[in-house]
Formats: structure tokens, sequence, C-alpha cells
């Protein structure tokens, strides 16, 4: 099994090539297959990995070639498998599995070419994904970084000619990169003091680094996970990256790609553990961020900007998770997460592909006696997502609060006020979606169908992992032992629980807060049902904070304002006044001087004879003097005299 | 007679040549000018050569040492005989073809 590891990224990029260099002469159906293939085998090979992690509980290190040898400092091509690479294995070729299936469907519409180029970038980004997952170190966590953070900008500028869509893209490039500058400096930081990136040497030998260097260690890490994981203030290009295809949210602005951040520092919990103050920074950002998000999403129309939001702000919630020492909850929110949010993102294409192209959910409506399956696993995501029991929300995100709680209680309490915003902003997307009566038009609902089953199909299973998924990770208090995941997991977080001496929160309490918090959960629930499903569109502008809501804070014209336009005039200026007069100055004018100083010296060429003579005479004057040295001439003059 | 006084005479020849070729327009005294700057040089290789020569004597008769000074001299005689004979040849083709001798019509190459 073993010598198999490799087997796991090759696939996908095989298929990449397949698919990118023959997306012209293959035909469609090759394609999908090819595509949606090559991730099956990736997933076989992962669940076999899996198995062989679970049942012997070694970490799997498998060297290939050195990757860079320079001086002292050696960076091997390794893959490292052990219980956390296996699960983000699982969770990435597994849902991206489903995902390519849904898109087979879902993107048939489009041209042959333009096929295979979806399909060819879908596989180099689970390539990508899976390279950053299963690095040995952080310089091959860092190539696969990079590559998604590629892929995201392929995918979200799918459709090129749309100019808004490009512009989204390069957004959310540029916003990655700011975040990447940080990851990368961070890795420089751990050459410069340990000499090594290798994950294993690295944790066993944090004691040599000082506590202040691993605070910045771990703030330039986090930067890095800012940045791809759409926290604040780094966060406005992931709303914008909803320009791509609906199964690229999907999978990559939802279940994985944005996961990253939170993979990487669950992969360096002791570093974080060992840094405090980056924790409770990580804490405060995580929160913030899940607040805000979930603000904004309260006032969206556009379905894919609600769930966009939603994704910012369950990312916040699996920060701060990270950043109170719940490192396997918000690992477990990672799963659960990438569950119902790739089903609800899933959802909402399969109702888009039904509107043809419409988003606005003030024109849709009643959509639930017309797509049955579409409906039903879009209210078990929503049910999941706002976390009532027993669906997997509940307990990821109950594990999280409660570590919330142990850690300070104003953060739970902030953390519950999140979580009742999502459940209202979910159950407003889910009444005006699929109840009431049709809002559009009569030539929309006339062409008005439950999807085919390769975009049913993955409902179906999402749906089922949504509703059953936190059954890995049930809380101490239903019964001993029973929380599976935390087990699974202990090895890999065995160093940062030895540093951290454990204080569970008294079990009845515990009872207590998850009731109250249900039964909140279930009331702002009906709330939203009621005063949504009757929802009628009027024509009322927002007001006072719905507005800045619905303009999201007006943070872009903020970014915009401070950054964007400052520096453009910036370019500006040195486009029409550095560029135009210092540096093509610079260069005219060595050309002016040449012409002016040959002109000048023509004249010299006067053709007189005796002009000549002179200059020859002067000069050979100057030859003597220079030739001949002072001491010379002084003792040559004083023996004539 | 001590060697400074052939030093200052060759001088001040040297001197008067060099003034004489930049100042004159008239290319025959342009040529005697250069003519005197020959013979300047010519009066310091033979005066050197008598002294280094008279110095050698006076302790070896048979020395040869300084002679080839004034072998020199009528090398540079010669050479200035046959330049003569050319640059008067020039001139004349110039005074035939001007009807002066002034240098200053010799600018036609110029432009």
């Amino acid at each position: 099994m073993n010598n198999l590891i490799f087997l796991v990224p090759l696939l996908p990029l095989i298929g990449f090539l397949i698919n990118g260099l023959g997306r012209k002469s293959l035909s469609k159906q090759v394609i999908a297959i090819i595509g949606s293939g090559s991730i099956l085998g990736s997933f076989i090979l992962s669940v076999l990995l899996f198995l062989q992690v679970k049942s012997t509980g070694t970490t799997i290190v498998a060297n290939y070639f050195n990757f860079i040898e320079v001086g002292n400092l050696t960076i091997p091509f390794a893959f490292q498998i052990d219980q956390l690479s296996s699960l983000f294995l699982l969770i990435i070729t597994g849902i991206g599995f489903l995902i390519h299936v849904y898109s087979a469907s879902y993107m048939h519409d489009e041209e042959n070419q333009h096929y295979g180029r979806y399909f060819a970038y879908l596989n180099l980004f689970v390539f990508s994904m899976l390279l950053l997952v299963m690095g040995a170190n952080y310089v091959i966590m860092f190539i696969g970084w990079e590559g998604v953070g590629l892929c995201s900008y392929l995918l979200i500028g799918f459709w090129f000619k749309n100019d808004s869509y490009n512009y989204a893209a390069k957004k959310a490039f540029i916003m990655n990169r700011i975040g990447d500058l940080g990851f990368l400096l961070a890795v420089f930081y751990l050459i410069n003091k340990l000499g090594t990136v290798t994950y294993v040497d690295v944790f066993a030998n944090v004691s040599k680094l000082s506590s202040q260097d691993i605070t910045i260690i771990t703030a330039l890490l986090f930067v890095g996970a800012m940045g791809k994981s759409a926290q604040l203030p780094l966060y406005t290009w992931l709303p914008d990256a909803m320009a791509g295809p609906t199964p690229v949210s999907a999978l990559i602005h939802a279940a994985t790609m944005v996961t990253a951040g939170i993979y990487m520092i669950a992969r360096s919990n002791i570093l974080y553990t060992m840094a405090p103050g980056t924790q409770g920074f990580i804490a405060v950002v995580g929160l913030v961020t899940a607040l805000f998000a979930a603000t904004i999403a309260l006032k969206q129309n556009d379905i894919k900007k609600v769930l966009a939001y939603s994704t910012v702000s369950q990312l916040g919630y699996m920060f701060l998770g990270l950043g109170v020492g719940a490192y396997t909850g918000a690992v477990f929110h990672v799963m659960t997460h990438a569950f119902f949010k790739a089903l609800l993102f899933l959802g909402a294409g399969s109702v888009i592909h039904a509107m043809h192209h419409e988003q606005d959910i003030r024109k849709m409506g009643g959509l639930k006696k017309f797509m049955p399956i579409t409906n039903i696993t879009f209210l078990l995501g929503c049910l999941a997502i706002a976390g009532v029991p027993p669906f997997s929300g509940f307990f990821s995100k109950d594990e999280i609060l409660a570590a919330a709680f142990e850690k300070n209680p104003i953060l739970y309490y902030l953390g519950v006020a999140g979580a009742l915003m999502t459940t209202f902003y979910m159950f407003r997307l889910y009444a005006m979606t699929f109840l009431g009566k049709f809002r559009g038009t009569h030539d929309q609902e006339h062409h008005l169908h439950e999807s085919p089953s390769a975009i049913t199909f993955p409902l179906i299973v999402l749906a089922i992992l949504a509703t059953v998924g936190g059954f890995i990770g049930i809380p101490e208090v239903f019964a001993r032992e029973s929380h599976w995941l935390e087990h699974y997991l202990s090895p890999i977080f065995a160093g940062s629980t030895a540093l951290v001496e454990a204080h569970a929160v008294n079990h009845s309490q515990e009872l207590l807060m998850m009731g109250v918090v249900t039964a909140l959960v279930l009331v702002t629930i009906v709330f939203a049902w009621n005063k949504f499903s009757k929802y009628e569109a009027t024509a009322t502008e927002e007001t006072g904070l719905g507005k800045v809501l619905a303009n999201k804070w007006y943070v872009d014209e903020l970014y915009d304002a401070v950054i964007v336009n400052p520096l453009n005039a910036f370019s500006g200026f040195l486009k029409n006044v550095i560029e135009k007069s210092v540096i093509d100055g610079a260069v005219s004018g060595v050309g002016r001087l040449v012409n002016y100083s040959s002109r000048q010296l023509r004249l010299v060429q006067s053709g007189q004879v005796g002009g000549y003579i002179l200059m020859m005479v002067l000069s050979m004057i100057v030859v003597i003097l220079l030739w001949i040295n002072d001491a010379t001439i002084i003792r040559f003059i004083s023996k004539i005299f | 007679m001590p060697i400074q006084y052939y030093i200052f005479l060759a001088l001040a020849l040297f001197t008067i040549g060099i003034v004489g070729v930049l100042t004159r327009r008239n290319a025959i005294i342009i040529f005697m000018c250069v003519e005197l700057m020959l013979n300047a040089t010519n009066l310091l290789l033979v005066a050197f050569s008598k002294m280094h020569h008279g110095l050698a004597y006076a302790s070896d008769k048979a020395s040869l040492v300084g002679i080839d000074g004034q072998l020199f001299v009528f090398f540079i005689m010669v050479v200035a005989a046959a330049e003569v004979s050319v640059g008067l040849a020039i001139i004349v083709m110039m005074y035939r073809n001007t009807h002066s001798v002034d240098i200053n019509f010799l600018n036609r190459l110029k432009n």
C-alpha cells in the first residue's frame, strides 16, 4: 500500500494532462469519465490508506527525491500520510468525486473544448490540493498552496468573456498573494532558525525556538491562512469568487481550498499552542469574521452570495476553534462543513440550473413542488448548518462553542449570536427559494423541472453525510468514549494536549447550554420560516442598517477608497509623470546630449591647418607632461641650470 | 663651451620654429620653420654626442661612446633634403593651382 501513495495525486494529474491536451478531440462523455474516474481512483486509494492508518495508527512518510539541496538545507519531495492528512484525503477526493459527477451534467451546455478545459482545471485543482495536504514539509505544502490558488483563479474566470468575472478572478488571486507572502516569510524564517521545513523535524525541535520566534512564525503563517481561508480583512475575494461555475464554488470555495488554512494551522498545532498570543489573535479574528460575514449574509439576495458569506462565517468558526485550542473541533467542523456546504452549493446549482441562470432569490419561491429532491436535500443542509440536533453541524459547532466557553464566556455568547444569525439567513434563503409561490416569469415557470440524476445523486449522498456525519464526534456528555474523531486524531494533537491542562465544563452545564442554544435555533427557524414563506417582492428601498448590510458594510468601497484608488492614482502618477519625464527623459536626454555635443565638436574641424597644428602641439605638450612625472622634470631643469 | 649654451640655443630655435609654424600662413615660411625645428634637434644631438664622447675619450682613446648621435644627424639631414624636395614640389603645385602659397586656401576639403 505504501508504495502506491504517489498514485493518489498522480491520477488527477494524469487526468488533467489528458483532458487538457485532448480537450478538442475527446468527446464530452470521455472527458467526464476521465475527469471523474481519476478522482474516483484517488478516492479508492485514499480509503485504503485511511483504513491502514486507522488500523495501524502509524505515520507513513514516503520520500521520493530531494526537491531542493543547497548547503545544509535539504528539502525532500516527500508525502506524509497520518491521521490528519488521510482524513483530509477522504474529504477532498470523496467530495471531489461527487462534484465531478455533478459537473458532468451541470456543465453539459458548454462547448466541447471548454468542457475539457473545465475538467482539466478541476483535476489540476484536486492534484494541487492533494499535494498541499500530503506534503511532508512546508515547501511541498506551499507548492500545493499556490497550485490551488492558481486553479481557483482559472476557475473563477472560467467564463472569461465576461469582464467582471475576470476582475473577480484577479481579485481572488491578488488577495491570496498577500496571504501567500506571509506564508513564504514564515517558511524562510523557519529555515533560518531551524534549517529544516519537514514537519517531523520542526515539531521535534520547537523547543529550540524562542517564544518570540514562535510568535512571529505562527503569525506569519496565519497571514497566509487569512488569505486562503478568507478571514478579515482578506475575505472580500470569496464572495466575488462566486462568479465561477457553481460546482467550483462548492468544491473550491466551500469544501476544500478555503479550509487549507485550517489544515495548515491544525498541522502546526504545536507551534500555535506554544504561542498563546497568536492563538488569542486567531480566536478574535475568527469570531469577528464569523459575526461580520453573518450580518452581511442576512441581507443578500443572490443565492450564491448568501452561501458565500455563510462560508466565510463558518470558516470564522473554524478559526475560533483553532484559536481556543479546539483543534479536533475545528477539523471536525471542516469535515461537516464540507458535507453540508457542498450540499447547499450543489443544491443552489441545481436551482440555478432549473431557473436558467437566475440567481436572485426574490424571483424564486415555491420551487418545492417542482424540485422535490433538491428541496429535501437543501432543507437537510440548512438544518445541518443551523446546528439542529442530530444533524452534523450541531456536533461540530457545539464542540467549538464549548471550547470557546471554557476559554472565555464572551467568545461563547458572541459565537451563539453568530450561530443564530446563521440559522436565520439560511432559513430565509430556504423559505424564499422553496416556499411560498413562484415569483419568476411564466416562461421560467414553464421550464421548471427536477435536475437529472447526475445532479441529484451527489445531492442525496451529501445529504446523507450531512445528516449522519456528526455521529463520529458525539460529545462526552452523551456517552463515554463516544468521540471517535478525537480519539482518531489524538496522535496529531498529542503535543498540544500535553501542553494544555484539560478542564472540561461540567456535564449538567454543558447539557443546559446545548438545550438553550437548540431551543433558540428552533425558535429562529420558525420565525424565519413564517416570515419569509409569505415573502412578497416589494419595491421599497432598504434603509438604515439594512442598507449598510445589503451593501456588505461598504467594505469593498472602503478598500477601493483606501487601497485601490490610491494605488491606481500612484500607478497613474508613475505612468504619466515618472515614466514620461524621468525615464523617457533620461533616455532621450542621453540621445540629445550626444547630438548636441557632436554638433559642438564638429566646429573643431575647421579646415584651418594652423588650428590642427596648434592642437597637435598642445596635445604633445600635454602628453609629455603626463608621461614624465614631476620629479623627472624638476631634476632635468635643475641639471640644466 | 658648457652644454647649457647649446641647449638654450636649440630651445630658442625650436620655439621659433613652432611659433612660426603656428602663426604664419605662407607655406614657404612654414616650411622653413619646420627645417628650423629639425636643425634645432640636430644641434642638440651633436652637442650631446660631443659631450658624452668627450667624457669617454678622456679615459679611453678608443671609445666609441656617443658618436652614434652624430651619425644620426646625417640621417636626419638626408631625410630632410628628401623632404625638402617633395615639400617644395607640393608648394609649386599649390602655387600653380591657386596662384598663392597661403595655406588658408587649402581648406577645400571642408564641407
